[in-house]
């Protein structure tokens, strides 16, 4: 780790690693890129989120259509297999439907949404743009809980009832979206809340539901929720023997933000994660100092799709 | 030169028998299969023989790696637990019947297969050549993250499979992606067949008075006898899930991986 990396992620308040050593790991090759494209800008103030995106938090700013044009042209060379557009609430972005349809014309793209503020000539027309397209267009639709009064308290107050509506947008669509939730619950419980909400999604006319359970992330708002991460949990150079490091997003990941190229879409409020304006200025090692870097090595690729998991 | 291409077996012996007289009746004068031999259908010895008897030379997929090894499972990288459990009881049948001999034959194949026909370097993987068990899905892989394996691998002409569903790209200078399809299942599209894929190589004088290599590239839609399939699938006691997409064409299990517009073509 470069000797500013290092002092950029004592950054990091909720304590380093306590031996000051900790493994770093390079960018094999940029498979996927993000695009954090609504900032940190969100119509909800969900009391999990890792990067506290709230209607008042503009730490991170919109991006425009030439920015994402800039981008997507930029990433060719790098052979980047496919888009992510996250926020935030993507769709708050007043160009988020001509981005897609642009992203869709250099490869395949897949966005994060919580679905609450889809109108039905967007998603006709992505379906257009999706049908034109050699490549696919996934949605991912953040809901933590197969009832209201489980995502509500969450999400917010009416969010599953506005996400759902969402949901069943899509599906009238022909989409198969993949509802993503964030394990607030007990984990020996997953089972049991995947079967309910195959059940619920049925209800809502989503007969072929795609699943994914995602751990919580103890920073932002969720370690003020909870608890942050303890001065233990973090990688150490001997967890990395033998271990497949492109379980780690940072391996084959950069997010575009309004603020340069930051290493991944979790840590974006952590200074050291920004790592430059350039695609190849980003593409250096990147020291495994932080909590959230522990979570993702404990249960790998947590952001990308399923699609696309790194497997060994 | 004509050369035939075969995907994933899945123990799909009768498939195997059909495409290799399919392909032979075709002109093929070389055959080769891109691995995963095991999985899903009856009896998994009777696939070796034919490929020993034909000589088809097989790039070792991520099931013959497990089973050639002695893994636990089949390193499909599934992540939905209701994949993982017909995934898990395909495995376990697949490797308690087949033989230490064919499972040292597969423990000694390679993962990529290369050579060179008129001037084009031909690349044979499974997966991806930079990752046995990456699926490469069309709608999920951008053409300039193809371009990128062409130019890493130095090679003109990449063939894959490990999907299950057969497609091509045109790249740069004339090179070329294909995913061959496979014999094992069918293509999830309602029909009972199964595919493989045939490429004709040579040259063609181009004005400058230089031969320039020329590439063509057909999918073969087969018929086999998919009904003694069936039959001697029940017959061994396997999933009822597994028989129905052999009779319908319609696949039933380990669709989490799919991409949206891929599993939307089908109809679970």
């Amino acid at each position: 780790m470069s000797a500013s990396l290092e002092a950029a992620a004592t950054g990091d308040a909720q304590a380093a690693s306590p031996s000051k050593s900790c493994p770093s790991v390079p960018l094999r090759s940029l498979d996927e890129l993000w695009f954090q494209v609504a900032g940190t800008r969100c119509n909800l103030e969900c009391i999990h989120c890792f990067i506290s995106c709230s209607p008042h938090n503009d730490k991170f700013g919109f991006l425009s259509l030439d920015d994402v044009r800039r981008r997507l042209e930029e990433s060719v060379a790098f052979g980047v297999r496919e888009y992510y557009f996250t926020g935030g609430e993507p769709f708050l972005n007043p160009d988020m439907v001509p981005i897609l349809e642009l992203a869709l014309t250099y490869g395949p793209a897949t966005v994060l949404t919580n679905a609450t503020v889809l109108k039905s000539d967007w998603i006709a027309r992505l379906r257009a743009a999706e049908d034109e397209s050699l490549y696919c267009l996934e949605f991912r639709v953040s809901i933590d809980g197969p009832t209201p009064e489980l995502n509500d308290p969450i999400r917010g107050e009416r969010s599953f009832e506005r996400s759902m509506r969402g949901v069943e947008l899509l599906v009238e669509h022909g989409f198969l979206p993949i509802i993503t939730m964030t394990r607030v619950w007990d984990e020996a419980d997953d089972q049991r809340v995947l079967g309910q909400f195959r059940e619920t999604l049925r209800k809502h006319g989503c007969t072929r539901p795609r699943l994914k359970i995602l751990p919580r992330l103890q920073i932002g708002a969720e370690a003020q929720r909870t608890e942050g991460y303890g001065r233990f949990d973090r990688i150490t150079p001997e967890m990395m023997s033998d271990f497949d490091d492109r379980q780690l997003i940072c391996t084959h990941s950069r997010v575009i933000t309004d603020r340069g190229i930051a290493v991944c879409p979790i840590l974006l409020d952590e200074p050291a994660a920004l790592l430059g304006d350039a695609l190849a200025e980003s593409a250096r090692d990147f020291p495994l100092a932080f909590g959230a870097c522990f979570t993702c090595y404990q249960y790998g690729a947590i952001c990308t799709n399923p699609t696309s998991k790194s497997v060994e | 030169m004509r050369i035939a291409f075969f995907g994933g077996i899945y123990n799909n012996y009768l498939a195997l028998e059909a495409a290799i007289a399919d392909a032979h009746s075709r002109g093929a004068q070389k055959l080769y299969c891109l691995g995963d031999l095991g999985a899903f259908g009856p009896h998994p010895d009777r696939v070796f023989p034919l490929l020993y008897q034909h000589e088809i030379e097989t790039v070792q997929g991520n099931y013959d790696n497990s089973i050639g090894n002695n893994l636990q499972d089949c390193q499909c990288g599934y992540t939905d637990p209701h994949d993982n459990h017909f995934a898990q009881i395909s495995y376990d049948y697949t490797y308690a019947n087949t033989s230490p001999a064919n499972r040292d034959w597969m423990r000694s194949l390679s993962s990529e297969i290369r050579f060179e026909i008129d001037g084009l370097r031909f690349l044979l993987c499974h997966g991806s050549p930079r990752q046995t068990n990456e699926f490469l899905w069309e709608s999920a892989t951008s053409t300039a993250f193809l371009e990128r394996l062409a130019n890493d691998q130095q090679a003109d002409v990449i063939l894959g499979t490990h999907t299950g569903i057969h497609w091509q790209r045109e790249l740069s200078g004339g090179r070329r992606f294909i995913n061959v399809g496979v014999l094992g299942r069918p293509e999830n599209d309602g029909m009972t067949n199964v595919w493989y894929t045939i490429v004709d190589v040579g040259r063609q004088d181009a004005a400058s008075g230089q031969p320039t290599p020329q590439l063509s590239v057909e999918f073969v839609p087969l018929r086999y006898d998919h009904e003694r399939l069936a039959a001697e699938m029940r017959y061994e006691g396997l999933p009822d899930e597994f028989v129905e997409t052999v009779l319908t064409g319609w696949w039933t299990t380990c669709l989490e991986v799919l991409p949206g517009k891929e599993r939307r073509s089908g109809r679970f």
